[in-house]
């Protein structure tokens, strides 16, 4: 099969955009990322969005953004995976490229989050949980997280506070992105100083409703060469997908992503990697307690031992287990569909070396995107071509 | 708060939301809640519906201080999952508790509740809740 490279890379910052529709950044992010790769038009978009029918009242988004981005009448359709709806996308367009069907294409992960009410979003990210048996019982993600936390701590002996590390090095080195929505640092104590939002869940363990889009251009080896610089071609070298209970309730065991775990076995049989290749790792900390289980299912922490990486600081940007070299979901932001595909070009310019934050010398990244409670998980690899 | 959709989307659950009712595979025995009609254990499709006790202990809690919108007027809750006598766990909030009394391992049983009403239209939807159970 061919190899997918990634040649382009676009987005605007992540926040509260008042003043800017889902359209128009998605069109601003596209077009970025097309200049980026110096291609001016594509075969096919994949659109990662995770609720905008929810969010603004808008489906059919493939048509939307492509119509707006002046692509012609190209294929363009919306991927749907909950939160991982952006890797998810890449995955397609990977595929796409891969197969030999499509030579050069677009992918770009877009979310609106704020023009709905505050509690309105609240329900609306639970449609992607169980909604007969999870939503319908007053469950929203972060309680649902909250579930997950409280009894990880429990059978590890862990505090509030051994978690707090996932926050404090998220901002340390989001501070430094300049697409970031929180660039700021933050002490421990200013985690464990902020309200509950479902106990043991705080303000600071978790990411913020905002809204953002990111969007990547991929093609064949042999193409990247007409566009672009070797210096700029990243490889997507492995790719993988998997699906775990709907209902967090029905796991065989509740402290483990087992959707993550399969996931990452087959990308690294496809990049033909082991974790240990692996420079940084860009994980899905919509909660801190997501980052601790995310490590131990990739195989970078054993079972139990995921937050014991934060708190002896190997998740830094120059520890063992670099995470969250931009922000991660809670500092850069959490615009849900759009999150994979920025954890995408966070990955990209690291590899690259051009990060405001950069892990020395890079040569293999990971990406990881959770949808539902761990019920959909996408785990990428990315390699310096 | 909110609209209901039409009314055969909430009492075609009632089995499972009022009484409980599970289904056990035929073939491994296992025992599932929500009814299933596929064993992911086994792969059976011999699926026979199954009499739950509601009666477990709690596996974890919290107190939901920020709901989805159609619970504001309930909030703060407590929702947990509840482990089963037999085997499943269940989602559900708890009820007739001091947040302060909730343990890792206690004792509850299944009452039916008030879930969610609606603004204006009248109806109420119900549900199961686990509350500590009442001794004699
Ligand atoms: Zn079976």
């Amino acid at each position: 099969m061919r190899k997918a490279v990634i040649i382009g890379v676009g987005a605007v910052p992540v926040g509260e955009h008042w003043r800017t529709s889902l359209r128009d950044m998605a069109v601003e992010a596209l077009l970025n990322a097309m200049e980026d790769a110096g291609v001016d038009r594509v075969d096919s978009l994949y659109v990662g969005n995770m609720a905008s029918g929810s969010f603004i009242e808008q489906e059919n988004l493939g048509a939307l953004i492509a119509d707006f981005a002046g692509l012609g009448n190209i294929p363009a359709v919306k991927i749907e995976a909950a939160c991982a709806s952006g890797g998810a996308a890449v995955q397609e367009g990977v595929k796409a490229v891969m197969s030999g069907l499509e030579d050069v294409v677009a992918v770009i992960g877009v979310e609106k989050m704020t023009d709905a009410w505050a509690t309105d979003a609240t329900r609306y990210l639970g449609y992607a949980a169980d909604g007969e048996y999870e939503l319908f019982h007053g469950a929203s993600f972060v309680a649902l997280n909250a579930l997950v936390m409280r009894y990880y701590m429990k059978e590890y002996g862990y505090t509030e506070e051994d978690l707090a590390h996932f926050s404090v090095n998220a901002h340390a080195n989001g501070a430094k992105n300049p697409y970031a929505m929180f660039k700021r640092p933050i002490k421990l104590e200013t985690v464990l100083k902020s309200p509950y939002i479902a106990d043991p869940i705080k303000l600071f363990d978790a990411s913020p409703v905002c809204d953002g889009a990111a969007a990547v251009i991929i093609t064949t080896e042999e193409k990247a060469r007409e566009f672009v610089d070797k210096a700029k071609m990243v490889e997507v070298a492995g790719i993988g997908r998997a699906i775990d209970t709907i209902n967090l309730a029905n796991r065989e065991d509740l402290l483990t992503l087992k959707a993550a775990k399969v996931a990452a076995e087959r990308a690294y049989k496809m990049a033909g990697i082991t974790v240990k290749d692996i420079d940084l790792f860009e994980i899905h900390d919509a909660f801190t307690i997501m980052a601790a289980l995310s490590l131990e299912a990739i195989g970078a922490a054993e079972k139990g031992k995921g937050a014991q990486l934060a708190v002896e600081g190997q998740i830094a940007i120059d520890g063992d287990y670099p995470i969250q070299t931009l922000g991660g979901l809670k500092s850069r932001g959490h615009p849900v569909g759009a999150t994979g595909v920025y954890q995408t070009i966070e990955a990209v310019w690291q590899l690259r070396e051009e990060a405001p934050n950069q892990v020395p010398d890079p040569e293999v990244a990971l990406t990881q995107n959770i949808g539902g409670t761990g019920s959909n998980i996408t785990i990428n690899i990315l390699r310096r071509v | 708060m909110g609209r209901p959709m039409q009314v055969a989307r909430y009492w075609r659950h009632f089995k499972e939301k009022y009484r409980m009712v599970g289904t056990k595979c035929k073939e491994c025995g296992e025992i599932y809640f929500p009814p299933r009609q596929v064993c992911p254990k086994c792969g059976s499709r011999e699926m026979e519906d199954v009499q739950l006790s509601g009666k477990g202990k709690v596996l974890s809690w919290t107190i939901v201080r920020n709901p989805p919108s159609g619970f504001e007027y309930f909030r703060p809750y407590p929702l947990a999952l509840i482990e089963l006598e037999e085997g499943p766990i269940v989602l559900a909030q708890l009820t007739d508790v001091d947040e302060n009394q909730i343990d890792f391992g206690m004792e509850v049983e299944m009452v039916t509740r008030k879930i969610r009403e609606f603004e204006g239209d009248g109806l109420i939807l119900y549900g199961y809740k686990f509350r500590p159970p009442i001794k004699p």
